[in-house]
């Protein structure tokens, strides 16, 4: 007998505690199954942040650290360096890596640091209920935008993956989305080019994955799914922006 | 080894390395950058590894890290650098990582100054950072005790899994003194760091997490009454202190680090003239040690604190007394080093007019004007 469909090896068999039809599952299963496939689980350290995602500590089926809010870069180069032979990937939401930890994120990505980043980008912060992300988009309402993100009082959103884009120290970036099963294919192929780069020693890798947060949007989960290819595809585009593998660097 | 020559933040470095430090991660600050400069230049030497951070913050985090992967790491700072890696050394201590942090003391609030102070001692022992948590805090008053208790230190924080912070100041971060630095293995009977999150590979069947979150209230308690034991061993175990000339003595003073120095220059002015006075030196700073100043003799009816700050360790001493001796007081603050004449002639003072009065407070500003 042939199976259609089986957990992966890379997740544990804790039950999560995420919102239906919030898309962290989906990401979280597409970097265990990487893992899984590159056979690196029993080397690899996570290191899992301040927000939504902080208890998949529980969830990845490998080592994992927990950081303080923002620091998880800082912490996964402490790892890193102590341990340059093991995989070390953070896997951080938009307060954490885009508002909080902007620091952390810029200069682990300047350093080179030979990680690989899980940028989870949902527009909001879910865990705290729905106040104002760096990545709100603009006439956005969230619970501190309550009349929209007005950008005069509140600035515009940032694109994470195309400012770091620009550092040299940034082996491979690329924007991918968890909509739909096209784009949820090319996070897995992205994802898993980010940790091959690891593997391969060429340093910094980042994925962004545009994500749905149906709670705090205050709509339906299929909704979700249409309002994220709606609105935040067209202000965050995908694609890859580095990859060793080109030639050719923006 | 035989003795060299060195510059007190040089020399803890030197002493971090041979204690097997192989991981420093840290932010240039005045007085203390000679030791990340240190760092920089003698840990590659040993195939270690010194990342210049982009902040404070990021070098905590860098050595939570690391210390979560089993590493013995160091960082350093000064005191608003210091304030900065408190949430750090918070979860640190809340996660239960071994870590030795420096802080080369300088005078505060704020930007301060860069001159010696010891206006940290509350941010070292009362916990900088949010939560019930202590740090052993160890405070050398020359370049050689600054390489015994850096060596000391590492053996303690992966005995008790937990931060230990070197507060010295600007002062002994500067002097150089003659120093022995011997390689110093760790000691034989610590545990071995089965917890460190090394890769499954390294521990089959068993997956490694480093977390400070306790989202059920009865385990968030259960795990500070976990702390709070290891706190309590220290207490009984770890407490370092100088009695110095104290069997005789009238009247005893109370000062750690430089000041401790100072002191004993008084001291040996007064003594010049019959006066009989001694000094407890706390050399850790957490745990304090209470007993030196509880089991004084009823005859030593005045104590005199002298610090470099407007009077924090004081407040520990007063706990201590219990009320049962005056309690005095000389403070100055960054840079304005406490002067031997100054200081005998506040204890001539307090003898001839407070053995029944009140506790003297010498203002800062009385001090200049007396010399």
């Amino acid at each position: 007998m042939t199976s259609a469909f089986t957990r992966t090896l890379g997740l544990t068999t804790v039950e999560t505690h995420y919102c239906p039809g919030c898309t962290h599952g989906i990401i979280h299963r597409l970097v265990g199954e990487v893992l899984e496939e590159l056979g690196v689980l029993d080397r690899t350290i996570g290191v899992v942040p301040v927000g939504c995602s902080t208890l998949a500590y529980d969830y990845f089926n490998c080592d994992v650290q927990q950081a303080s809010h923002g620091r998880a870069p800082a912490v996964a180069t402490g790892i890193k360096r102590v341990l340059p032979d093991s995989v070390v990937f953070t896997y951080q939401g938009d307060g954490d890596l885009a508002s909080i930890g902007t620091g952390e994120i810029v200069h682990a990505a300047h350093r080179g640091e030979n990680i690989t980043v899980i940028f989870v980008n949902n527009a909001i912060y879910g865990m705290t209920g729905g106040q104002m992300a760096p990545t709100t988009l603009v006439g956005q309402k969230t619970t501190t935008s309550p009349l929209g993100r007005d950008p005069h009082t509140a600035g515009y959103p940032i694109r994470i993956a195309e400012m770091l884009a620009q550092i040299p120290g940034a082996s491979f970036i690329e924007r991918v989305s968890s909509d739909s099963p096209p784009h949820i294919k090319a996070a897995r192929r992205a994802i898993k080019r980010g940790f091959e780069t690891q593997l391969a020693g060429e340093g910094f890798s980042l994925i962004e994955v545009l994500s749905t947060c149906p709670t705090n949007w205050g709509i339906e989960p299929v909704a979700a799914l249409g309002w994220l290819k709606d609105n935040m595809i067209p202000y965050y585009p995908l694609g890859n922006l580095r990859d060793p593998r080109k030639a050719v660097r923006p | 080894m035989s003795r060299v020559l060195m510059k007190g933040n040089e020399a803890i470095g030197a002493a971090a390395i041979a204690a097997g430090c192989r991981f420093f991660f840290g932010y240039p600050i005045t007085p203390q950058s000679e030791l990340p400069e240190y760092m920089s230049a003698h840990l590659p030497e040993v195939g270690g590894v010194f990342v210049q951070s982009e902040s404070e913050i990021a070098a905590i985090n860098m050595c939570y890290g690391a210390s979560g992967a089993g590493a013995r790491v160091m960082t350093g700072s000064s005191s608003p650098g210091i304030a900065l890696k408190q949430e750090g050394i918070s979860y640190m201590a809340g996660a239960e990582l071994p870590c030795v942090i420096v802080n080369i003391v300088r005078g505060g609030p704020g930007l301060g100054g860069i001159q010696p102070a010891q206006s940290d001692y509350n941010q070292a022992t009362r916990g900088g950072g949010d939560g019930d948590y202590k740090l052993l805090v160890y405070a050398p008053s020359t370049v050689q005790e600054m390489v015994d208790l850096t060596q000391l230190a590492f053996d303690k924080a992966d005995q008790y899994r937990n931060p230990v912070m070197i507060v010295g100041d600007g002062m002994l971060g500067q002097i150089m003194e003659p120093v022995e630095i011997t390689p110093r293995a760790a000691a034989s009977d610590l545990p071995e760091k089965t917890w460190a999150t090394t890769g499954v590979r390294n521990h089959p069947g068993r997956r490694n997490v480093i977390n400070s979150l306790f989202l059920k209230p009865e385990m968030l308690e259960d795990h500070i009454l976990g702390l709070f034991a290891k706190y309590e061993a220290m207490r009984a175990d770890e407490v370092l202190v100088e009695e110095y000339q104290v069997e005789d003595a009238d009247i005893v003073l109370v000062a750690y680090g430089t000041t401790a120095r100072i002191v004993k220059s008084a001291i040996g002015m007064l003594r010049a003239e019959g006066v009989k006075v001694g000094l407890i030196r706390p050399i850790t700073l957490y745990p304090f040690p209470e007993a030196s100043i509880a089991r004084l003799p009823e005859r030593v009816k005045n104590l005199l604190v002298v610090e470099m700050s407007m009077g924090q360790m004081i407040d520990d001493v007063k706990i201590a007394n219990e009320g049962h001796r005056l309690v005095h007081f000389i403070g100055r603050t960054g840079g304005m080093i406490p002067i031997p004449k100054v200081i005998a002639d506040t204890v001539k003072h307090i003898l001839a007019e407070h053995h029944a009065g009140d506790a003297a407070h010498v203002a800062v500003g009385v001090q200049m004007e007396d010399l």
